[in-house]
């Protein structure tokens, strides 16, 4: 239990489907051999750790940031600048963190510092006015950044595809470097997500939310919430800074549309409401539902429109093209916020508590 | 110095409007001060100047030879200034028992520990479990705040304030709205305080008879200035309070 929080999902379907979540990402190489299943649960573990860092700010402190995916893309470019720069090694991939992470530390400090002591909403202004000044900046300085192009890169030879750990293969699947970056993806996130699950858990944690609840009430019992909020705000950055680090050496490449792009911070948000905030277990059913949607729900909608059409089912033709998937998407998530507005965890956890 | 506590010229404007009006004021402790005016008379005002949630235009605030008039709402309360506020305050989606919590966590100074599970802290939870004996909630540990009827909320607002075990205790119409039932609980808690003779005791209260079985002392703010001071008995017999007080508000004072 040393690692645990003694903050268990608190109810029985929510257990089994983080059980599930666990398993099929814990052998996802070999239940779900090929590089684009493999794709797929990399940026679940990654986006999972993602939305929890995310959520420690929304849900459990209460305050809207939306500079996320600038803390994000400063872990990734860290690594990704690093290993371009001077070459794959690991005390390079090492380099980049070092660098990237007190940097999003630093960064997110001075935000909070700045602007955490007004209110609430003026955080969110500064955290959209920093997050677009960077994402500009990164774009300009194209003789580092590569700019839009981003930056392509080599990683440790461990964990270049062409690699085989060992000769052999277990349950039919060669043990490459693609399986080893999975790994190490996979066992980051979840020492990550666990490390978040503890402190949200933490007496520190229980304060976040009893400023999320009553800011007011909080400073009247001695608390300084200004000094709270901000420490959540690091330690939100310095996560997200670990996801993007991870991202940039699973993927060999770091650029805007991959680790900066507004659209990312747009997903953050979606994930974690359908999910529900205020319960870390949200953000990982959040994150997996909507990546598995956005990989599979558009080749779904395809062989849908298809067959309607080849069965002669008089549909609208456009409504279930594949490019429309992303209306459908807009639906089921005004749909899940109508009918779960605590999100999946929230509405699982209140069936438990009535019944 | 002494722990008393004083204000010197305590002033608030509000644009135009003079809420409080240099009040100047000293409150030792074992002594319980009722704080009686009428409506819109500025004693809330006063208890946010003094516990520091507003800022005061003019004047100071001074506590145990410190002046704190600088000071932001959580250092005051740091300092053992310990307040329940008139419209109940509390962390409604969190439970009873984690609202008094929180309390005795802030008292014992664990702000910032994020590595131990909050449950761990079995000394903190063995004291909110007494403070919750003390203001009868302990069948309701765990149910949300917000749940609660509106007299276990106001014992839940006076359980946070006694679960800081401050210096200073600001009761804010603690029974305001209370079923006849429920009210021995909260008064009792007070009379109970009253003989801590380290303690200072503020209650603003409109029930006369309260008042005059709980009080040691009484004020009379008016339009926000200080227009009486001395022992029940006087104070109340006061043509100023007969008129300022009494006059204003007569159905709340003989309802009382
Ligand atoms: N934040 C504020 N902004 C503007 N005016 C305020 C503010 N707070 C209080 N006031 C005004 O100050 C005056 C004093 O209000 P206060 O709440 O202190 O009265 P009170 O004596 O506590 O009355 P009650 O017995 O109704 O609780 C009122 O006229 C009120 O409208
Ligand atoms: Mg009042």
């Amino acid at each position: 239990m040393m690692i645990l929080s003694g903050d268990r999902p608190r109810n029985a379907v929510l257990s089994v489907i983080l059980a599930a979540i666990l398993l099929a990402l814990a052998f996802a190489p070999f239940l779900f051999p090929g590089s684009k299943p493999l794709n797929v649960a990399a940026k679940i573990c990654i986006f999972a750790l993602l939305v929890a860092s995310y959520d420690l700010l929304l849900g459990y402190t209460g305050i809207v940031s939306f500079a996320h995916t600038m803390f994000f893309g400063i872990g990734a470019y860290g690594v990704a600048l690093a290993l371009f720069n001077y070459g794959p090694s690991w005390s390079m991939i090492a380099l980049g963190i070092i660098v990237a992470l007190p940097l999003a530390a630093l960064l997110a400090l001075a935000i909070g510092l700045f602007s955490l002591r007004v209110q609430a909403i003026f955080f969110s202004m500064v955290t959209l006015a920093v997050a677009s000044a960077f994402a500009v900046l990164a774009s300009q300085l194209s003789w580092l950044t590569g700019g839009e192009d981003g930056r392509s890169f080599q990683v440790p030879p461990v964990l270049r595809p062409g690699n085989r750990l060992f000769d052999g293969e277990i349950f039919g699947v060669a043990f490459n470097g693609r399986v080893v970056s999975y790994y190490l993806v996979f066992i980051a996130c979840a020492a990550l997500f666990l490390l978040l699950l503890r402190i949200v858990n933490s007496p520190f944690g229980r304060v976040l939310q009893a400023i999320r609840e009553s800011p007011f009430r909080a400073e009247a019992l001695g608390y300084r919430i200004v000094v709270h909020r901000t420490l959540a705000n690091v330690t939100a950055a310095l996560i997200a800074a670990a996801a993007g680090a991870l991202n940039a050496i699973w993927l060999h490449y770091t650029g805007p549309e991959t680790s900066l792009s507004f659209s990312i911070m747009l997903d953050i948000l979606v994930m974690v409401v359908i999910g529900g905030m205020g319960t870390m277990y949200g953000a990982v059913i959040g994150a997996t539902l909507y990546i598995l949607a956005q990989n599979y729900l558009q080749a779904l909608m395809g062989s849908a429109s298809s067959m309607a059409a080849s069965a002669g089912v008089p549909l609208e033709p456009g409504l279930f093209h594949p490019d429309r998937w992303l209306l459908w998407l807009g639906i089921l998530f005004i749909l899940s916020v109508r009918f779960f507005p605590t999100g999946i965890v929230g509405r699982l956890r209140q069936g438990a508590t009535k019944a | 110095m002494s722990t008393h506590l004083e204000t010197r010229d305590l002033t608030i404007r509000f644009g135009g409007h003079v809420a409080v009006d240099s009040v100047t004021c000293a409150f030792r402790p074992g002594e319980l001060t009722a704080i009686v005016g009428p409506n819109g008379a500025g004693k809330t005002t006063y208890f946010n100047l003094i516990s520091g949630q507003l800022r005061a235009s003019a004047g100071q605030v001074l506590f145990a030879g410190e002046d704190l008039t600088r000071l932001s709402a959580p250092l005051r309360a740091r300092r053992g200034l310990g307040r329940a506020f008139q419209l109940t305050n509390l962390f409604p989606n969190l439970t009873v028992a984690e609202n008094i919590r929180l309390s005795v966590q802030a008292t014992r100074g664990v702000h910032y520990e994020m590595l131990r599970v909050w449950s761990k802290r079995r000394d903190l939870i063995a004291r909110a479990d007494e403070v919750l004996e003390q203001v009868a909630l302990s069948a309701r540990r765990n149910v949300a705040a917000a749940a609660l009827s509106h007299g276990d909320q106001r014992k839940l607002e006076v359980g946070m304030m006694l679960a800081l075990e401050p210096a200073v205790f600001m009761f804010d119409e603690p029974t305001a709205g209370m079923s006849v039932d429920e009210v021995p609980v909260v008064l009792d808690l007070i009379a109970k305080l009253k003989r801590d003779a380290s303690k200072i005791v503020l209650l603003v209260e409109h029930k006369m008879d309260v008042v005059r079985s709980l009080a040691d002392r009484i004020i009379v703010l008016h339009n926000g200035r200080l227009v009486a001071d001395g022992v029940p008995a006087e104070v109340i017999a006061s043509a100023i309070v007969q008129e300022a007080y009494l006059g204003t508000a007569p159905t709340q004072a003989s309802a009382a």
